[in-house]
């Protein structure tokens, strides 16, 4: 079934005259994960706070299972649930207070709700610390704690704002594999992140968001494809070798790019990647200062997009959920 | 399909009154349990009083003429006052901290009453005062204070002071909610009460004041409540019997202002 959770049209969003959002749009169907991927201040969290009726729109739509944000907020509200960056419970109530609190603030019924937090606290493992004030719970405690609650009244929609910033590994793993469960049992799950390897590892389709625009909106797997799998940085003593570096190399790799002294390549050859450009420079008498290899991240993400950009004008406008699969850009900024 | 249903499963649709009166009954017993768990907010806001009881009782009280009444009569209608106002404090306070941590960003996204934040607050503080209050009194018996009245008498003087309070929550909920943040809110508070609650008729008659500062201190909201009160439990030598009406017509005049200011604050507060 492709039955449509969350649709966004031409959302913009003004704080004064800086542009948070501009033109934003993408859908989302049921039963998935949405990854919205973007540096701080790129407008993830904006477009979650407009979804959860928090902030109004200066332009645009956004509907939740067909409730349209500004005009029924009320309606999208009982359909929600939202976790913040920032750890949104009361220090001073227990765990268990705290989700009592949120039922009766969702207007749940009194004889479900207190099954529900015991149910929640045994999900995410604060049982033990379930009637302990809030303000004596660790880090990751809290944060799994404010998941719980956005989680109380059954939303079919759950939005989680950088759910793993600052959680241990071990956390982070378990809140990934509850996330999966959640999307197994029906839950639609649009979630921001900085990390690449959260997108891919959750969610079935990123946006990729910069200053307030939508750079791309695709599988994980397409946007890493098109990067290659590998990413290496060569560093050299000056801008002139670096140059020199770069025209030698971008005959094999062709996505290699200089940025002041480094240069940067990705591939699908692994490490392999290494062997072979230490080769290529040695011939011409050249090593580098510095050098690297790892998996890529936001930041190469974003140099890929952002360097094909130049190349891409003037594509098609038409809206995300026709361009599926293909990367959509504005055509004037 | 069962997504949806499972959401509107356990919960109601309840009558906008019953959810609103439901929810802020909610928020108020949540921002309860917080004075029940943090004592320290409750001592804090009685210690500072007390002191200003026994300075005032024992130390500067003997240079102050306040006859025919004696100054501990004159004065403990002054410190109630004092306490209320300055208790109000909490609400910016209790505000600010809730968008500061972001709870305010997550009530927002809940199908809550819109009122039940604000409302819950302030219901808090009002329960928090009587509390208070009773507790000041006691204080002031302990002190040589004695009302002159009868027990009508001081139970109205207590409901007026409750009122007070009241309103005065309302200009904090607007001063919490426009800085956003606890230790401003707690600084931005002072220079605002300064002038009322020391340029006041609480701990001197204002006879005793420079002419200039006389209708000021004569006519703003804090001594008209301390001589309503002064009236309510000393009877005619303690104050007017207009004084009441006054104190009444400034809490309801605070809350005509502040209220809609503060609700349009809460709006668009985050």
């Amino acid at each position: 079934m492709d039955e449509t959770a969350i649709e966004v049209e031409g959302l913009t969003k003004l704080f004064g005259d800086v542009v948070a959002l501009e033109d934003v749009g993408f859908s989302v169907p049921t039963r998935s994960v949405f990854g919205l991927l973007g540096p701080n201040g790129a407008g993830k969290t904006t477009a979650i706070r407009i979804l959860a009726t928090v902030l109004k729109p200066d332009d645009g739509r956004a509907l939740v299972l067909g409730r349209d944000v500004t005009r029924e907020p009320d309606d999208v509200r009982r359909q929600i649930g939202l976790a913040g960056q920032f750890a949104a419970v009361d220090p001073n109530l227990t765990g268990r207070e705290n989700l009592r609190l949120i039922g009766k603030l969702t207007q749940m019924e009194t004889p479900a709700i207190m099954p529900r937090a015991t149910e929640l606290l045994a999900r995410f493992d604060l049982a033990d610390a379930a009637d302990r004030p809030v303000r004596t719970y660790s880090g990751g405690m809290r944060r799994r704690l404010d998941v719980a609650a956005a989680l109380v009244p059954h939303p079919p929609v759950l939005f989680l704002d950088e759910p793993t910033t600052g959680l241990d590994l071990h956390s982070r793993n378990a809140l990934w594999a509850m996330i999966r469960e959640l999307v197994d049992e029906g839950t639609t799950v649009l979630l921001t992140t900085q990390y690449l390897e959260e997108a891919d590892r959750l969610a079935e389709r990123v946006a990729v968001i910069d200053h307030g625009h939508v750079i791309a909106n695709d599988a994980p797997s397409v946007l890493k494809a098109q990067l290659g799998s590998t990413v290496a940085e060569l560093g050299f003593e000056d801008e002139a070798s670096s140059e020199r570096a770069r025209e030698l190399l971008v005959g094999r790799y062709p996505g290699a790019d200089r940025e002041g002294d480094t240069v940067r390549l990705s591939t699908n050859d692994g490490a392999h990647i290494l062997i072979d450009v230490l080769r290529t420079l040695d011939g011409v008498g050249m090593s580098p200062s510095r050098l690297g290899v790892h998996e890529p991240s936001l930041d190469d993400v974003f140099l890929a997009l952002t360097g094909r950009k130049a190349e891409a004008e003037g594509s098609a406008e038409e809206p995300v959920a026709a361009t599926a699969g293909r990367r959509r850009r504005r055509g004037a900024a | 399909m069962s997504v949806t249903t499972t959401a509107t499963a356990t919960t109601r649709e309840r009558s906008a009154v019953a959810r609103a009166v439901r929810d802020a009954l909610a928020v108020t017993g949540r921002n309860l349990i917080a004075y029940r768990r943090v004592p320290q907010l409750l001592v804090f806001s009685t210690i500072q009083p007390v002191i200003f009881v026994l300075m005032f009782r024992y130390v500067f009280g003997g240079a102050i003429d306040t006859s025919p009444i004696p100054y501990v009569d004159y004065l403990m209608p002054g410190i109630f006052v004092q306490t209320v106002v300055f208790g109000a404090i909490a609400t910016a306070i209790g505000l600010a901290s809730d968008m500061k941590s972001g709870l305010m960003e997550r009530f927002r996204s809940l199908p809550m009453a819109r009122s039940a934040v604000l409302a819950g607050r302030t219901l808090a503080d009002l329960t928090r005062n009587v509390f208070v209050v009773i507790l000041m009194v006691v204080v002031g018996l302990a002190v040589g204070f004695r009302v002159h009245t009868d027990l009508l008498g001081l139970i109205g003087g207590v409901i007026v002071l409750l009122l007070f309070g009241y309103a005065m929550s309302w200009i904090f909920a607007t001063v919490g909610l426009a800085v956003g943040d606890p230790e401003t809110a707690q600084a931005a508070a002072f220079p605002v009460l300064a002038p009322l609650v020391f340029a006041s008729s609480l701990f001197v008659p204002v006879e005793s004041m420079p002419g200039w500062l006389q209708p000021w201190a004569e006519n703003q909201p804090v001594s008209v409540t301390a001589n309503a009160v002064r009236y309510l439990v000393l009877g005619e030598a303690g104050g007017d019997a207009s004084d009441v009406w006054q104190a009444l017509a400034w809490c309801v005049a605070i809350l005509l202002v502040f209220a809609p200011i503060a609700v349009r604050r809460y709006r668009r507060a985050v």
